[in-house]
Formats: C-alpha cells, sequence, structure tokens
C-alpha cells in the first residue's frame, strides 16, 4: 500500500501496580478504516483506548497519531490534533440541553473569547458562531435528534443519550473517533441505526473509527480490520472473517486451555 | 414594635446577604470545578483587604492602582495556591484536602497577624463616607457601594458562566473531568481559572467589608460564615449559594433585632444561621438546590 498508517501502536506494556493490564500490545490504523477490538471482558479493550486517547500512560511503548509521536500528550493536546472519543457508560453532561452538549464540543475550535465576544459584530464572533452553529445543525440533522435539540440530556432514553454522546464526539470534527462500546444495552432496532451512523461516518465524512463492541454480528458487518485481546495481549488480528475463524479466537471465547497464551505468560 | 429598627436591620440583612452571596459563589465555584471544599475562603477576603489597605497606606497609591495591584496578586496567589498546595491532593481522600485547607487557613491568618498586627486598621477615605437616607432609614454610602458590587459580580458570574467560552470549559470539567479533556478542554487550565477568580472576587468583597468595618481577623470570620449559606444553598449550585447568602443575611438580622427587643440573651445573631441550617438539613439534606444523588437501577 506504501500509506503512512493513520495510527501507529508500538508494543504497549500497562500495568497498574502488579496487575498487567496490557502486555506487548502492536497495531496499525490506516485513513479510512473501520477497524474493531474484541475480547472477552477484562481483555484490556478499553484500557488499550484510554492507551490512546490519553487518559492512561502506559509504562512502555509509543503511540504515534498522524505521524506525531503523541505518547506523553494530554488527552485535551491529542483532542486538538483531531482525536475523538465516546465512553462506556454514558458520560453526558446531564443538566445542559442536547445543544448545549454538542456545543462543548465545538469548544476548542471557537477563536472568539470573553473579551472579543461581546463585540459580537465586530470580531467576527457572529461569522464564527454562525458557522458553529451550521456544524452543529448538520451534525443534528445527520443523527437525527432535531426533535430532542432543547431537552436535557438526562430526560432521554438511553439509546438517544448515546446518539448525544455521539454527537458531540464528533462535533470536535475528528480524523479519527474511538468508540467505546456504542451498542451496549440498546436494542436491535437502535443497535441497527447506529450500525448506519458509523458506517456513514465513515464513508461520508471521511472518519477513521477505532471501536470496541461485543455484538459480533455488528463488528462482521461493518469492520474492515478486527483486532483480539485477550489477558491484555494480541491474540489475533485481520479481516473479521479470518479472525472468526481463528482457533484461539475461538478458544479465548469459550475459554478453553490455550498453549499460545501460555507460553506467552 | 420598633418597626423602623426592623425594617432597618432587614435592609441590612439584605445587603450584607448579598455580600455572603458573592461569596458564597466564590465557595461554590471552587468546589463545583475542582471538588476541593475550601476552608480557606475566608482568608481570600483577610489577604485581599490587607494587601489593598497596604498599597493605600503603606505605598500611598490612589485606590484604583492599589484595587488593580490587589487583583494582580490575588490571580496569581489563587493560582499559585492551587499549584502548589491542591493540585498534589488530586485524587487523595476529601478529608485529607480539608485538612490542607484549614491549615492553610491557620496559616495565612497568622501570617496576616505577622504581617500587619493584631488590631483593626481603617481604609483611608477612598469616597466621601456619609450615610444617605432613603425612605427614612440610613443607609451607608458603602453599603450602596457593596450592593452594587454584589449585583455586578452576580450578574457577571451568570454571564461568564452561561456565554463565555471559559465558562462553558467550566461547567463541563465540573461535570466529568475526563470527558471534559477528551473534548480539548485543558482541566488544569480551568482548575487555575476557577481558584484565580475564587480569590480575586473573595478579595473585592474583603475590600468592600473592610471599608465599611475596618481590616481584621473578623474577616476570616466571614468565610466560616459563609459556610452555612453555602451548605444552605447546596454545595454544589451558584444560585443556592446567593439565595442561601441572602437567608443568612436577613435571619442574622432578624435574630438580632430578636434579641435586642424581646429575649436579650445577646449574641443570638452570631448563632441563629446555624440553627436554620439545621433545621433547614433535616428536611433537604441536599441543601435548597443541590444536586441530589440519584442512580437510575
Amino acid at each position: 500500500m506504501g500509506m503512512k498508517p493513520l495510527l501507529e501502536v508500538k508494543q504497549i506494556d500497562l500495568a497498574f501496580g502488579g496487575v498487567k493490564a496490557l502486555t506487548d500490545v502492536s497495531f496499525t490504523v490506516n485513513k479510512g478504516d473501520v477497524y474493531s477490538i474484541i475480547g472477552p471482558n477484562g481483555a484490556g479493550k478499553t484500557s488499550m483506548l484510554n492507551c490512546i486517547s490519553g487518559r492512561y500512560q502506559p509504562q512502555q511503548g509509543s503511540i504515534s497519531f498522524k505521524q506525531q509521536e503523541i505518547t506523553r500528550m494530554k488527552p485535551n493536546q491529542r483532542s486538538s490534533l483531531g482525536l475523538g472519543r465516546t465512553f462506556q457508560n454514558l458520560a453526558l453532561f446531564s443538566h445542559m440541553s442536547v445543544l448545549e452538549n454538542i456545543l462543548v464540543g465545538r469548544h476548542h475550535l471557537l477563536k472568539n473569547n470573553f473579551a472579543s465576544g461581546p463585540l459580537y459584530w465586530f470580531s467576527g464572533a457572529q461569522k464564527e458562531e454562525l458557522e458553529h452553529r451550521r456544524t452543529v445543525e448538520e451534525i443534528i440533522d445527520f443523527l437525527e435528534i432535531a426533535h430532542i435539540r432543547k431537552k436535557q440530556t438526562g430526560t432521554l432514553s438511553y439509546g438517544l443519550r448515546k446518539r448525544v454522546e455521539l454527537a458531540r464526539a464528533i462535533a470536535l470534527k475528528p480524523d479519527m473517533i474511538l468508540l467505546d462500546e456504542p451498542m451496549a444495552g440498546m436494542n436491535q432496532e437502535e443497535k441497527e441505526d447506529m450500525a448506519r451512523y458509523i458506517l456513514d461516518l465513515n464513508e461520508e465524512w471521511g472518519m477513521t473509527v477505532v471501536m470496541i463492541e461485543h455484538d459480533m454480528s455488528v463488528v462482521m458487518g461493518i469492520s474492515n480490520r478486527v483486532m483480539v485481546l485477550d489477558f491484555g495481549s494480541k491474540i489475533a488480528e485481520g479481516l473479521p472473517e479470518e479472525v472468526i475463524d481463528n482457533e484461539h479466537v475461538r478458544r479465548a471465547y469459550l475459554g478453553e486451555e490455550d498453549d499460545l497464551l501460555e507460553a506467552a505468560v | 414594635m420598633n418597626t423602623e429598627l426592623l425594617l432597618q436591620l432587614t435592609v441590612n440583612g439584605l445587603i450584607v446577604g448579598l455580600l455572603y452571596g458573592v461569596i458564597a459563589m466564590c465557595f461554590v465555584l471552587i468546589y463545583k470545578s475542582t471538588q476541593v471544599v475550601n476552608f480557606a475562603q475566608g482568608e481570600f477576603l483577610l489577604i485581599g483587604a490587607w494587601v489593598c489597605w497596604a498599597t493605600l497606606v503603606w505605598l500611598d497609591l490612589p485606590f484604583y492602582i492599589g484595587f488593580l495591584l490587589t487583583l494582580g496578586f490575588m490571580t496569581v496567589f489563587g493560582i499559585i495556591i492551587q499549584a502548589v498546595f491542591l493540585r498534589p491532593m488530586i485524587g487523595e481522600p476529601i478529608i485529607s484536602v480539608i485538612m490542607v485547607t484549614i491549615g492553610l487557613s491557620m496559616f495565612f491568618q497568622s501570617l496576616m497577624k505577622w504581617i500587619f498586627g493584631v488590631s483593626a486598621e481603617s481604609y483611608p477615605q477612598v469616597f466621601e463616607t456619609s450615610t444617605i437616607t432613603i425612605a427614612g432609614l440610613n443607609i451607608e454610602l458603602a453599603y450602596i457601594l457593596s450592593l452594587i458590587f454584589s449585583v455586578v459580580m452576580m450578574v457577571g458570574f451568570y454571564w461568564f458562566f452561561r456565554y463565555s467560552r471559559l465558562g462553558l470549559a467550566m461547567r463541563a470539567t465540573a461535570f466529568d473531568q475526563q470527558v471534559a479533556s477528551s473534548l480539548g478542554i485543558s482541566v488544569s487550565k480551568v482548575f487555575a481559572a476557577s481558584w484565580a477568580i475564587s480569590a480575586m472576587v473573595s478579595a473585592t468583597a474583603g475590600i468592600v467589608i473592610g471599608m465599611v468595618n475596618g481590616v481584621s481577623d473578623a474577616l476570616s470570620f466571614i468565610g466560616i460564615k459563609v459556610f452555612p449559606a453555602v451548605i444552605l444553598g447546596g454545595l454544589d449550585s451558584i444560585v443556592g449559594g446567593v439565595v442561601g447568602g441572602v437567608i443568612i443575611g436577613v435571619l442574622e438580622n432578624l435574630a438580632e433585632f430578636i434579641d435586642s427587643q424581646y429575649l436579650h440573651i445577646g449574641n443570638l445573631y452570631t448563632i441563629a444561621p446555624f440553627y436554620i441550617l439545621l433545621i433547614i438539613l433535616t428536611i433537604k439534606p441536599y441543601g435548597l438546590f443541590g444536586t441530589k444523588n440519584i442512580e437510575r437501577i
């Protein structure tokens, strides 16, 4: 291919005291991928995502994004580089409206501050505001949440809140978005909707997606590469159909003894 | 019944109450964005008032320059306190953090006594001090000044949180630091800013009170008086802080009225707010406007 990967993760080791969460994990994500990370509970999937987004600092290894070393960067610096994320447990600002939640996502893109803001018509704040509003409207239309824009997010149903959270994350206009179980706790219909939004984000908005998901039919259906983690190590990577046939993956999911893993420990 | 005295005390209560409200807002600001219960809030008033006094009396500067210098000093001071003493405490148990702020409070109280002495000092005449009479009530001009100050600060806070980017960042950080940082907000900047703003506004309140009553240790006691106001309103509600402040201010003065006219116990003034606090918390444990922690199961 010859193309430089968008995200390059090299030999990550992460431990909490004596507990090793990740051991020697490496992988690359190319621009335009929908890359899924799967594995049993406690395999280190969210830990991996947290290393990329900057919540955790790995003890060893390096992470680069857009050819730039980000291993020691703060989370907010990473998001300014174009890395967005959602959380496994809903983390909306529940006292704010849907619109306000999305506008927080635009926060770092605003140039006007509290001093130039009041000079609204003179400082370009009006133009800026209009531009941001337009982007926000686009996002609202795209995710079909126009009818709830003024509602407090705390009052919404679970599926809708998940959608608002996605809206807030894409308001950053990130180049890559990390989704931590975007479909957990949803019914079949909501899952199908979410899958469609993710695909559209990827195809129409050109966002590269890295996602953790448990629903195998979704993973098989929308991702073009899959990595499997078990006990903090990568046990398989490849096309979805390759991975599902992998012997180690089956064992990991069925909980059988695995020689390869034992050798690794 | 002495209606005139009652009216006079109620008005005084309102004015002082609004001032408590401003200080309560500063307290809530720090609690909301950094989860620190700041027992050294009263010392911010004390230090601000003394520093301003020093610029006026020792350096002989005009008031507005001294005032601006004080604001600058308090900004730096707030940031330093946060960075040096409280940043290392992030993630420590809340009780340890409280111990640190109580320690800071003791330290600065003593430091101020050491530098400025133990006796109260009055401000040089900044404004023509006179009492004006409105509808038969004698109101000190400084009180009017403090009223204006309080209202401006409250409107300012409202505007700041509602419309400014930093205000929005603060609200977001108050809700969830992790999410805020994933959206590009620098949490450490938000922490520094909330301490700086809190220190600055508290100091201004200290100066206003200092002009009326003189600068002394009593200023740091206001930090303790504001505490029931904050708890009353709900620890995490800025509006609650203001309402709590007004309630405490008025009640205090009504207690004074009842005490001086009928009961003659003496000092009911000081304890009354705490009685009310106890009663209200029995009925509403999260305060009047505080967030209830309800979890969906």
